[in-house]
């Protein structure tokens, strides 16, 4: 049997479900246009000015970053710090998402907000409480002095360390938030199982809970350590001259020296850098899908 | 049989009390404490500044002494810090309208629409995500500059549009794929126009995912700061910026008091976002 063509008033619609080729482009035009004028053509033309010189192209903002051993360190040294963030982010992340699928009701609630609060808090109120809390005289150093554990204030602010300490709370409910999620689609019953079947509590998590958990883990992980990758507000306000990172020395360039070029040239390393990093990620977690799920 | 029994299991279980005492008290009591200690490190740079804002000493004071209000007058009343909020949440404000229309537009055209490229166009529209913010920071400072978009209105709902539409379009999407089609179908068969079913039938299924969204979007267009830091200008700074360049320069206790009031306005607007999506859930 066949069903009549229904005659369609918006353009050339072929179904009800689903809206036509013509109709679609249209409901996201301003979409595509937006990306287009302020994503795709500012970071394109960046690029561009990182090679293009008024007659031809050049490599030499590229052989810059190359051949000198200081800006091969600060991108090392960014990248380390992203990889200490995000190990730093999971190990702090796993038991807290645990917990949130053990507990019910009030506790789940009060968990929750816990984690969500320092996501929506902005991140100039959370730099300048770091200061707060880790400056000469601020509140970490005062409460070591009253209770006699230090006589000399720590130097803690401006230092790698305050600079991860920051990151990794900034960080943090990024990481939670999807091992929560992939926790709580793995029946409980599972890990019963195991347990029935004579594994302790720490094999029966080691060996049933844990892989099961991986792709929320490798979402959270992918996302730390991007996010950490281009943090520049935070590093600019709680690290030093000490702990310049890629996206500082960024900001540097193109503030202070206008140096716009070479400026462009550390963005498309830093670009490319994330861009590598998140296909390696792809393909290990697509290796171990392959390996432990069949 | 019970009465026999029940002695040797007892003393089965005193035998193994000791290990059975790790595996049954130690170990979660340990856990417990690790995960309330990761929460505490969560919670408390946001709540360690409202003790800061009410203290008497003009610099950091730890714990803080006398109580005054006279910080947050400070604020009120300083016209430097008044524009700066105006004019972020003028911007944020705009920024809502703008990316809930484009991005609920885009997303049912990705969600319902036969519509070529469309893997392309899902992957454009969550790249700023991808994409480290520094370098869209620069990007766009590059391109807005020349043509007079840094420090004002317009060069800033632009950027926070690009920077805020992937929220409502995750949102959006998410509702849409649950919302059943067979109801637009139905009001379509009783006489129903496309665009009154839409109104009238789709829309208030999609409403608490598209509240959500906007929720989301003015928070990321409120709390920017990578962008705001490079396309702002003298007349036209975000509250982002003013505390930027105070925190770097002038550390009074003024900070304190604009980040209570920030930290108490996004905890309303961000329980009122959980409200929207449990209500959406039911």
């Amino acid at each position: 049997m066949r069903i009549p063509k229904r005659r369609m008033r918006l353009f050339d619609a072929t179904s009800v479900r689903q809206y036509s080729p013509s109709f679609s482009l249209a409901l996201t035009a301003p979409l595509i246009l937006l990306l287009i004028f302020s994503f795709l053509y500012p970071v394109g033309r960046l690029l561009w000015m990182s090679v293009a010189t008024p007659d031809g192209f050049t490599a030499e903002h590229y052989l810059r970053v190359w051949n000198q051993p200081l800006y091969l360190n600060i991108l090392w040294r960014t990248i380390q710090l992203a990889f200490v963030v995000t190990v730093a982010s999971f190990l702090l992340a796993y038991p807290v998402a645990y917990a949130m699928t053990l507990v019910k009701n009030r506790w789940a609630a009060v968990m929750t907000a816990c984690v969500l609060i320092p996501l929506w808090t902005s991140v100039l109120v959370r730099s300048y409480s770091w200061i707060v809390l880790l400056q000469r005289n601020g509140v970490i150093n005062n409460l070591l002095r009253d209770s006699g554990v230090i006589t000399d204030p720590l130097h803690m602010l401006y230092t790698e360390g305050s600079v991860m300490i920051a990151m990794t709370h900034s960080l943090l409910p990024f990481m939670i938030l999807p091992i929560y999620s992939a926790l709580n689609t793995i029946p409980l019953e599972l890990a019963k199982a195991a347990r029935n079947l004579g594994a302790g509590p720490i094999q029966a998590f080691f060996r049933v809970t844990l892989p099961l958990s991986l792709p929320g883990v490798y979402a959270g992980s992918l996302m730390t350590f991007i996010l950490a990758l281009g943090f520049y507000i935070t590093p600019a306000l709680v690290g030093g001259p000490q702990t310049l990172m890629m996206a500082t020395l960024i900001g540097q360039q193109t503030t202070e020296l206008l140096n716009w070029p070479f400026a462009a040239a550390l963005s498309g390393v830093l670009l490319a850098a994330t861009l590598l990093l998140v296909a390696i990620f792809r393909k290990t977690l697509s290796l171990n899908k392959g390996v432990q799920f069949g | 049989m019970a009465d026999t029994s029940l002695p040797s299991r007892t003393m089965q279980l005193r035998r193994r009390s000791k290990a059975y005492f790790v595996e049954s008290t130690l170990g979660p009591l340990i856990f417990a404490s690790v995960v309330g200690l990761v929460l505490f490190f969560l919670v408390l740079p946001t709540l360690i500044v409202i003790p800061m804002s009410v203290g008497t000493a003009s610099y950091i004071q730890f714990p803080p002494r006398g109580l005054t209000l006279k910080w947050y007058l400070d604020y009120f009343t300083d016209p430097d810090w008044m524009a700066a909020t105006w004019f972020s949440l003028k911007i944020a404000f705009a920024t809502t309208i703008t990316s809930t229309i484009i991005g609920t537009l885009g997303s049912i055209a990705l969600v319902r629409g036969k519509l070529p490229g469309k893997g392309f166009i899902q992957a454009l529209t969550l790249s700023p995500m991808v994409v480290p913010h520094i370098v869209i920071a620069v990007a766009i400072y590059l391109v807005f500059a020349p043509v007079g978009l840094t420090g004002n209105f317009t060069g800033f709902l632009i950027a926070h549009t690009m920077l805020s539409v992937p929220y409502v379009i995750i949102t959006v999407t998410a509702v849409l794929q649950r919302f059943d089609v067979t109801l637009e179908l139905a009001a379509l068969n009783c006489g129903a126009s496309r665009p009154q079913a839409f109104w009238f039938i789709v829309l208030p299924n999609i409403m608490p995912g598209v509240a959500a969204g906007a929720v989301f979007a003015f928070l990321a267009s409120f709390d920017e700061a990578t962008v705001a830091f490079f396309i702002s200008g003298i007349n036209g700074k975000t509250i982002t910026r003013k505390m930027f360049e105070d925190i770097d320069f002038n550390l009074t206790p003024i900070i304190a008091a604009v980040s209570t009031v920030l930290v108490i306005f996004t905890l309303v607007l961000m329980g009122g976002a959980q409200f929207l999506q449990s209500r959406k859930r039911n």
